[in-house]
């Protein structure tokens, strides 16, 4: 066992027009037994910025800690919400920072740019930047994830489209991985409006 | 403010070292990193240095991304290729390019290849291959082109083309076989891009487009990908639609986010002040 | 020869086993059945052969699909050849698929202290002229299914399989035919799908894909170019 693989996680990002989604299933474990299942795995930083983190549950909660702490202190000094990008860049280099001892958490990173594009991007647990136009995944259901959105994302959708691909890819990629699913939550941002919807997905 | 300022001490920090020691000891495994399989390459040509690099990432045996970019910018006349784990070459290449920027502003002279390459041997030596940063480093500098390759632990290879990562062996080949002395400029941009082709093919730790970089004295042309060889051969002529309300839902909620609106200034001065754009407070 | 800290004699780590990689995949209609794997063969980060094939026709209304190790296949799809050949002297007619997948089932079993390293997938008619998928582990334990997939892309593919496909529990009473709503046309396409899917993300899946179809007419094959990096 790595781990990774300790608590079990699944996140999703998809890009749509002018929107973004972003998806994790809900569930806490301690390898094949399940402690909770209205765990939390996205964080808001801002209205238009959201991070997912996969992987070792205390690791998870202390890195989103230290970055909305880190936020916090930004918009002290700035005055202004850190642009996704930006934000990209401090993860990495806090996670790289710990090369030789790392967090055992991986990021997903969404967000919506000043001009209304989406912005979306992955890492490893040492902070290896992976930016996409597509769709990322993060998990131990990560393989499953791969292979859902492979064969179901379509470029450009609107953001009730998205809801249904993002939530079909998820739930579907779950239902194949035993450390992950116990239902799932998925947020859909566009410029005007966050709709956020817990699904209803297998409880085994 | 000073008080809560961070200022985080420069360098690695080795306060979970410990930690996850122990998790070490219980047997578990240590977690898998984002590694570039990779096949780069690069040679110098009659004017310059071209390089060459696959696009795909790897974790394990499944494809991370399929469009990476392995070309990093050192300084505008020295670029680096990277193989190995991801983090590293990234980092590795960005505070090396950080370095030589101040170094420019220092002296008020182009960057030489020799000093990107001194700083990055002594940075990996100093790690002893725990940076595992496999580069081919190529530029142009006021003594002529220079490409180099330079491995994990801080050795380096001063050579007229060179090949490194998983796909290095298939890529040496053509080089081998092809490679001749005083290449056009055409001539070169081919040789690299059917090198690194013979290791998109050949290994499967590379894969998808090749990207090509050439460097001359007159700067720089970055050739992203280059050749695309590998499109998708098949999609579902019905496509995966589905219909809106599809996915059982337990609870919704929306969030209607302020507009951005613009505030004009209504005072006599008015018109000296731009109107601004803020944030409205829903 | 060298002496170890213990006093035995060192030798090279050596393995039996190697995995060749490759996906398969099988689905079943009413009245067909299609089963496909790609056809690359590889060890570590190198391609072996790009054109080997890990369908085997067992009979005219059967064919086998062997992902994972080669060497251990070939073996495996000679000793049901055999198998097949006796049992048609001495019953005097070709094997029916059920039959064959009991027989599959066994013959791994039987290696279940040395296994076969292969992930096998039957596909065919069974009497009465529906569609039939069986799937297997290493050592023979099996089930009939109307969908399965096995191999290096068995994760990525899984997931898109049971969106479209999936079907009634086999414990519902009463019982639910397992075979897929499907047509053949659009079962083929969905299998292309996949494959191209899975050859974007799975570094040992690609070169080609290989279909059977089997139905009422007979048995015939299609191949589908994949990417080749």
């Amino acid at each position: 066992m790595s781990i990774l693989t300790y608590n079990g996680s699944a996140i999703i990002a998809m890009m749509g027009k002018n929107c973004f989604a972003i998806a994790s299933d809900r569930r806490l474990g301690i390898q094949q037994q399940t402690l909770a299942t209205d765990f939390q795995r996205i964080f808001k930083i801002h209205d238009k910025l959201y991070i997912g983190l996969s992987g070792l549950a205390s690791d998870v909660q202390t890195l989103h800690e230290r970055f909305v702490f880190r936020h916090k202190l930004y918009k002290l000094r700035e005055e202004r919400d850190m642009k996704p990008s930006t934000f990209a860049n401090l993860v990495s280099s806090m996670l790289y920072e710990k090369r030789f001892g790392p967090y055992f958490a991986e990021p997903v990173i969404a967000g919506l740019n000043s001009d209304g594009s989406p912005f979306i991007c992955t890492m490893d647990l040492l902070g290896a930047k992976q930016f996409s136009s597509d769709f990322v995944v993060s998990g131990t259901a990560s393989e499953s994830l791969y292979g859902a959105c492979e064969s179901m994302y379509r470029p450009d959708l609107e953001p009730e489209d998205l809801f249904e691909v993002i939530s079909q890819a998820l739930l579907s990629s779950v239902d194949r991985d035993c450390l992950s699913g116990w239902g799932g939550i998925v947020h859909i941002v566009s410029e005007n409006e966050v709709i956020t919807r817990t699904l209803k997905g297998r409880m085994d | 403010m000073a008080a809560v300022m961070v200022e985080e001490a420069a360098g690695f920090s080795f306060d979970l070292c410990r930690r996850n020691a122990s998790l070490d000891k219980l047997g578990i495994k240590p977690p898998n990193v984002r590694k570039t399989g990779t096949t780069i390459v690069g040679v110098v040509y009659k004017d310059g240095v071209v390089l060459g690099a696959d696009t795909r990432a790897t974790e394990g045996d499944i494809v991370c991304d399929k469009n990476c970019e392995k070309i990093h910018y050192i300084a505008p006349n020295i670029w680096c290729c990277g193989a190995g784990t991801a983090a590293d070459t990234e980092n590795v290449t960005g505070m090396i390019s950080s370095t030589l920027e101040l170094h420019r502003y220092s002296t008020g002279r182009r960057s030489r290849v020799v000093t990107a390459l001194t700083l990055l041997k002594e940075h990996l030596f100093k790690y002893q291959g725990h940076v595992s940063a496999a580069l081919v480093l190529g530029g142009v500098d006021n003594t002529g082109p220079h490409l180099h390759t330079v491995y994990p632990h801080g050795s380096t290879d001063t050579l007229p083309y060179a090949t490194m990562g998983s796909g290095s062996l298939a890529a040496m080949a053509v080089f081998e076989a092809k490679y001749k002395e005083n290449l056009t400029r055409e001539e070169a941009i081919d040789l690299v891009a059917s090198a690194i082709k013979a290791g998109i093919f050949n290994d499967l730790g590379s894969g998808s487009n090749v990207d090509v970089c050439v460097i001359t004295k007159d700067g720089k042309e970055m050739l992203r990908n280059f050749e695309t060889p590998n499109p998708r051969t098949y999609n579902r002529s019905k496509g995966y639609v589905f219909p809106r309300g599809h996915t059982p839902v337990l609870s919704s909620s929306v969030k209607k986010l302020g507009d951005l609106v613009t505030v004009e200034d209504a005072s006599p001065a008015a018109g000296e002040l731009e109107a601004m754009e803020v944030d409205q407070k829903p | 020869m060298d002496k170890g800290p213990h006093g035995h004699v060192e030798r090279p780590s050596w393995s039996p086993y190697d995995n060749n990689g490759g996906t398969a995949v099988a689905v079943a209609g009413e009245d067909y059945c299609v089963i496909a794997a790609d056809t690359r063969m590889s060890t570590g980060f190198s391609i072996l052969t790009r054109d080997h094939t890990k369908l085997f026709k067992v009979s005219d209304k059967c064919v086998l699909a062997s992902a994972g190790f080669q060497a251990d296949a070939k073996t495996l799809q000679k000793t049901l050849d055999a198998r097949h050949q006796q049992y048609q002297h001495k019953h005097n007619k070709e094997i029916s698929c059920p039959a064959m997948a009991q027989l599959l089932s066994n013959t791994l079993y039987y290696k279940r202290f040395f296994p076969y390293y292969t992930f096998n997938l039957l596909g065919g008619l069974d009497n009465e002229g529906k569609g039939c998928v069986y799937t297997y582990d290493a050592i023979g334990s099996y089930e009939r299914t109307g969908y399965s997939c096995q191999g290096s892309g068995q994760q990525l593919v899984m997931p898109v399989l049971d969106n479209q496909l999936k079907s009634a529990s086999p414990l519902v009473l009463p019982a639910v035919s397992s075979a897929t709503p499907l047509s053949e046309a659009e079962a083929m396409d969905l299998i292309k799908d996949t494959f191209a899917s899975a050859g974007e993300r799975d570094i040992y899946t690609g070169d080609a894909v290989e279909i059977i179809i089997i139905n009422r007419k007979g048995i015939r094959k299609e191949v589908l170019p994949l990417k080749k990096d």
